[in-house]
């Protein structure tokens, strides 16, 4: 460490800095190679402890990497979790708050609200799926701090795996009698379906990606609680959102979430109104 | 192309079915190549194996997913035919060997209660037409080599058709949200692709809307009893020796086929 300059401290103050001024950079780990995954999730840590500081409320978690293929690919066997507050709610029938992210994607993903603790090591799937109290559909904006959302695993870890903002569905239902596997979403843009997935592209089920993230969590001192929302995971590859774009995400049976990029450029600029 | 370039085409997609051998793309020797000659081509190879015994019992309509269309650089999906020896019981194993390089497509079959004959023919209509849904996977199949295919290769050769199970559970149409529910494809347990009905064409009867009618442009009627695969919900898995594969489809059922394990002769 004593080499680069760099330690968690400098690596949070950087990635906050790129979120607040909307600029992206290159991956921390090309100028910090000895950033590992668990300093990784110190940065994460101190994010959080900042966000917390200057007001925000924690309001639940967001999983990452949930399908088997990335998972594979960054070489690593579990999900990645962050924090997400209140700051990052997105109110259904706003536009993708594009003044403050950088380059935005949408993911379409199966949303639990938690009944109850959740604390791991040990937590099994069925016991996981024991603690959601409600499911809902949902999209989340991701944004990423890095340029052209190149990173390594260390990297998007620090940068709290992505996160931009959320937005939840019009349908909760208990997770009883839901086959979540099976759970579709179709996925428009502007009209025209270009993607579609289950529930079982997470994971194979978001619940197992709960419980997973829980254990790993568990190992980290950590805990889920009751009350909390938890983003399972993009069940498609992520889609654009520019301004003038409108994207719908139509569940079996938890609705449709819709989500505009806001005014096309050329028309806020000539609209005057 | 010319009615002799169409045949020779023909015969040399037929030789592959016998030898198991596939060809090299049609385009490359028959650059000024265009669609009716594709259909064309589709045609004289029915038309051998119906002299030869063979009946129709059905269609496949193939590039109805916005991924494949993007792919093939079209706009439009294909149709291919569904030959009697095309169909093979959901129990029983397939041996590696009926297939030159297959792969997997999980679908949701529709078969007809009543003819269909387009042009002109509505979703409504479409979907008054059939009698029941059943779970199914197409095993696509190319004779071109290394599934190089242009978009008038695959039509030449039948869409791509290779087999087709069904499943075993008729579900009515108007029991299950065709457009929003899920699929699952696995294959030896393993989840390698998952999708919305929606992935065909926004619907899978809008695709069978599109078959009556652009058959109907040709004179030709969809028939009752007959089978069709209105097209992909996943993007197609290539099958390996010994592969199980299962789809699940929500509110319709699962199906399953099971491939012999020996590596195919010759190669």
């Amino acid at each position: 460490m004593a080499g680069t300059g760099w330690d968690i401290d400098r690596a949070a103050t950087a990635l906050l800095e790129c979120e607040a001024g909307r600029y992206d950079r290159g991956p921390i780990t090309e100028e910090w190679p000895e950033l590992d995954y668990d300093t990784a999730y110190a940065v994460q840590d101190e994010t959080l402890r900042r966000r917390l500081a200057r007001g925000e409320k924690l309001i639940g978690v967001k999983l990452g990497l949930t399908s088997r293929a990335k998972q594979k690919r960054m070489g690593i066997d579990v999900p990645l979790v962050a924090g997400l507050t209140d700051a990052m709610l997105l109110p259904a029938g706003e536009p993708v708050p594009q003044g403050k992210l950088i380059h935005p994607r949408i993911e379409p993903e199966i949303v639990f609200i938690l009944g109850r603790d959740l604390e791991g090591p040990g937590v099994s799937a069925a016991q996981a799926l024991s603690a959601v109290d409600l499911v809902l559909g949902g999209a989340e904006v991701i944004d990423s701090r890095y340029r052209d959302f190149k990173f390594t695993l260390p990297d998007v870890v620090a940068d709290n795996a992505s996160s931009g903002a959320f937005v939840t569905g019009p349908v909760a239902l208990p997770a009883d009698g839901l086959d979540l596997a099976l759970e579709a979403v179709l996925v428009e843009v502007d009209g025209a379906i270009v993607d579609s997935a289950t529930g079982a592209a997470v994971q194979g089920h978001p619940a197992e990606a709960l419980a997973l993230a829980v254990n790993d969590l568990g190992r980290r001192g950590k805990k889920l609680e009751a009350g909390w929302i938890v983003l399972t995971g993009g069940m498609t590859d992520a889609v654009f959102a520019p301004p003038g774009s409108s994207v719908a995400c139509h569940f079996t049976n938890l609705g449709s979430v819709y989500l505009h990029g806001g005014p096309a450029a050329d028309a806020a600029d000539g609209a005057g109104a | 192309m010319d009615a002799e370039a169409r045949s020779r085409a023909a015969r040399a997609l037929l030789e592959a079915y016998e030898t198991g051998k596939p060809i090299d793309p049609l385009i490359d020797a028959n650059p000024e190549m265009v669609l009716e000659d594709s259909y064309a081509i589709q045609l004289i190879q029915i038309e051998h194996r119906l002299a030869a015994g063979a009946t129709i019992k059905g269609h496949k309509v193939g590039l109805t997913s916005a991924a494949m269309q993007r792919q093939m650089q079209v706009t439009q999906p294909d149709f291919g035919h569904l030959l009697d020896d095309m169909f093979h019981l959901e129990n029983s194993t397939i041996s590696a060997g009926t297939f030159l390089q297959p792969r997997i497509e999980p679908e949701v079959a529709f078969v007809l209660r009543r003819p269909l004959t387009g042009p002109g023919v509505t979703v409504a209509e479409a979907a008054a037409a059939i009698d029941f849904v059943l779970p199914s996977l197409e095993l696509i199949d190319s004779r071109i080599r290394d599934w190089k295919i242009s978009f008038f290769d695959t039509v030449a050769d039948n869409a791509s058709s290779g087999g087709v199970v069904l499943g075993s559970t008729p579900v009515g149409v108007q029991d299950v949200d065709l457009r929003r529910s899920g699929c699952v494809l696995y294959r030896n347990g393993e989840v390698v692709g998952t999708g919305a009905g929606g992935a065909v064409l926004g619907s899978p009867i809008t695709s069978l809307a599109w078959l009556a009618n652009t058959l109907g442009a040709r004179g030709v009627t969809l028939e009752a009893g007959h089978v069709v695969l209105p097209g992909s919900i996943t993007a197609s898995v290539p099958v390996t020796p010994g592969d199980t594969f299962s789809a699940t489809f929500a509110g319709i059922g699962s199906v399953t086929v099971r491939f012999a394990p020996d590596a195919p002769e010759g190669k």
